[in-house]
């Protein structure tokens, strides 16, 4: 019956829906792959410890205990996780707000100034997109310990406010959104330098600079590598580090200890704020991976 | 090499128009408070100095440090390029770097045949809901790596893992993620996982600037959804392609992240000198050779930067015949 219906129609019709219903069959596939991960840390995160062992990995287990298991992650080793977050939001939200205003200042000043020395301080910095972290973090320790800011939050913040990406995506957005003829303008009416850029061209490039804003501040609560290396003492920790440290633990001591459920837990807190910046402001995410491309 | 670059990479994604507005080289308008010469200086100035911190100068300065060895007599001795010639005769580092060469080779072009077959879907229009998938799969960029590598580490894991409990409850053989052989694909998964919707926004983005006209022409010409996708749209993102095939490279070779985690769950699989990073940095800090730890990180930034420009070289020469 259902043959005899498709076959009815006209062949080219036939085609585009089988293709639909391939594609449509295909991007289901791959949405449970993408989604397998998270939903496997929110069940965890409902378990006892024992019940990770005794339970399926895919499925809840005959009680919830995800209150006892939030509780006892920001309870255990006095509380540390919660220093930990509030490190990472700190270090996330400064490096971020910095990086992104430094990033505008500069795009802009590219974008809009003719100087000497410009090409080759725009090369050097589009040049610098290129270079591996890892020629960069180990000489970056060294440096700073020399100037004695290792294990202080200044040795994430300062590089982190070093964004060339975001200095290359203001100068592109400066381009395309600020009118030369308005700055002109603002000049006539006698208006300073410092003051056309904040009361007239920021006000246009507040979308960029969210942008900008955004991917750094990403850029800096995933980071581990930094401050893995740049810090040791454990209450200065961001989340990333501190998570790595416990899952040290966990899979040194085994089953014996109930540290996989403090891990798995941790993780999904740390994971929500994320969740919630990338839901609420998607816009900008893509906005900013995409204004470089888009002519 | 920076003049090059500048060439380069605005060529990928938008050249700005640096040239196109002051053509005669005069700022416009008078100037009346700062002196118009000094106001782009100063602008650029807090910007400049972390950038001259941050990163001109630690890369001067690990080149610098690569050519001296701590001796226990007389210190620091300049040895030149020794340090690079043992690093390009450590079997460690080179079997480091070979191991990154073989994930890259398979798991870039799976990463980016994945990112590309799900932004010419979504961009064509054959399914629904196309924002929710474009969500959905971007999601995973926005998860920090460490989280990824633990939990799919505990999905791969053998005692709690949910593969090898379907196994056993099956009476099959659980399959062995965290074994020699399993790790590198097991990582490549991971790794797949969390970029695969990075790159299906670059290239997205890309097919939305392929203009209209251009496919309805082929669909008039009656060119199916495939062709139009293989021979107009794939060429017109190519420039797309060979930047996020540049970020993925560099990516690669520098993997930490994900071994380091792994390493925890797996310590007699992930040694210490699984990755050339992994390496760099257990040199330095549980071996306190900082020398060849700076020789190591630059003789791996130099590949990956030797790597990602010959590569767009290629690809823009190829583009321009």
């Amino acid at each position: 019956m259902v043959q005899a219906s498709v076959t009815d129609r006209p062949p080219v019709l036939r085609h585009r829906n089988s293709s639909r219903n391939i594609a449509t069959l295909v991007m289901l596939l791959f949405l449970v792959y993408f989604f397998l991960p998270l939903f496997w840390l929110v069940v965890s995160s409902t378990k006892t410890n024992s019940q990770l062992f005794s339970s399926f990995g895919l499925w809840v287990a005959s009680t919830i205990n995800i209150v006892e298991n939030v509780r006892d992650v920001f309870a255990y080793d006095d509380g540390v996780y919660l220093t930990w977050l509030l490190n990472t939001a700190q270090y996330a939200v400064i490096s971020a707000v910095g990086a992104a205003f430094l990033a505008t200042l500069s795009g802009y000043a590219f974008a809009k100034f003719r100087f000497r020395g410009r090409n080759t301080a725009f090369a050097a910095i589009l040049g610098s997109i290129m270079v591996p972290q890892t020629a960069l973090v180990i000489p970056t320790y060294l440096l700073l310990s020399k100037i004695g800011l290792i294990n202080t939050p200044l040795a994430v913040i300062l590089p982190s406010l070093v964004n060339p990406l975001g200095v290359y995506l203001m100068r592109v957005y400066s381009e395309q959104s600020v009118p030369d003829e308005l700055i002109d303008a603002a000049r006539v009416d006698g208006a300073g330098e410092l003051r056309i850029f904040w009361s007239v061209a920021f006000r246009i490039l507040t979308p960029g600079f969210v942008t900008v804003l955004l991917l750094s501040f990403v850029a800096t609560w995933n980071n581990y590598f930094l401050p893995l290396t740049v810090l040791s003492e454990p209450t200065l920790y961001p989340v990333t580090v501190g998570l790595a440290a416990w899952n040290d633990l966990a899979s040194a001591s085994g089953a014996a200890q109930a540290l996989y459920t403090l891990v798995i837990t941790g993780a999904l807190i740390a994971i929500l704020p994320l969740i919630a910046a990338f839901l609420f402001l998607q816009r900008y995410w893509q906005g900013g991976l995409t204004f470089g491309s888009v002519k | 090499m920076t003049v090059q670059r500048e060439q380069t990479l605005p060529a990928v994604s938008g050249k700005p128009s640096s040239d196109s507005r002051t053509k005669d080289g005069k700022p416009r308008g008078p100037h009346r408070q700062l002196g118009p010469k000094l106001v782009p200086y100063l602008f650029l100035l807090p910007f400049l100095l972390l950038f001259i911190f941050f990163l001109i100068l630690p890369l001067v300065y690990a080149l610098g440090i690569s050519m001296f060895e701590d001796r226990l007599v007389g210190g620091s001795v300049f040895i030149g390029a020794e340090n690079y010639l043992r690093a390009f005769r450590d079997q460690a580092f080179l079997d480091g770097v070979g191991r990154m060469l073989l994930f890259g080779v398979v798991q870039v072009p799976i990463m980016l045949a994945l990112a590309l077959t799900f932004a010419l879907i979504l961009e064509s229009g054959l399914v629904r809901f196309r924002k929710f998938f474009r969500l959905a799969i971007f999601l995973p960029y926005a998860i920090p790596s460490v989280v990824a590598a633990l939990t799919w580490g505990y999905l791969y894991g053998p005692t709690f893992g949910p593969f090898t409990q379907a196994a056993e409850f099956l009476n099959i053989t659980p399959p062995r993620f965290l074994s020699e052989a399993g790790m590198l694909p097991s990582l490549g998964n991971i790794v797949t996982w969390e970029f695969t919707g990075y790159n299906m926004i670059i290239l997205y983005a890309a097919l939305q600037a392929v203009p209209p006209e251009l496919r309805e022409a082929s669909s008039v010409d009656g060119a199916t959804g495939w062709q139009i996708a293989r021979y107009i749209k794939i060429p017109l993102i190519a420039p797309a392609l060979v930047l996020t095939t540049v970020f993925s490279i560099i990516g690669t070779l520098q993997l930490f992240n994900e071994p380091s985690i792994m390493g925890a769950i797996a310590p007699t699989v992930i040694q210490n000198d699984y990755t050339p990073n992994l390496y760099a940095y257990n040199l330095a800090f549980q071996n306190q050779q900082y020398n060849f730890s700076a020789a190591i990180s630059f003789a791996l930034g130099f590949i990956v930067f030797v790597g990602s420009f010959t590569f767009m070289t290629a690809m823009n020469r190829r583009n321009a015949t």
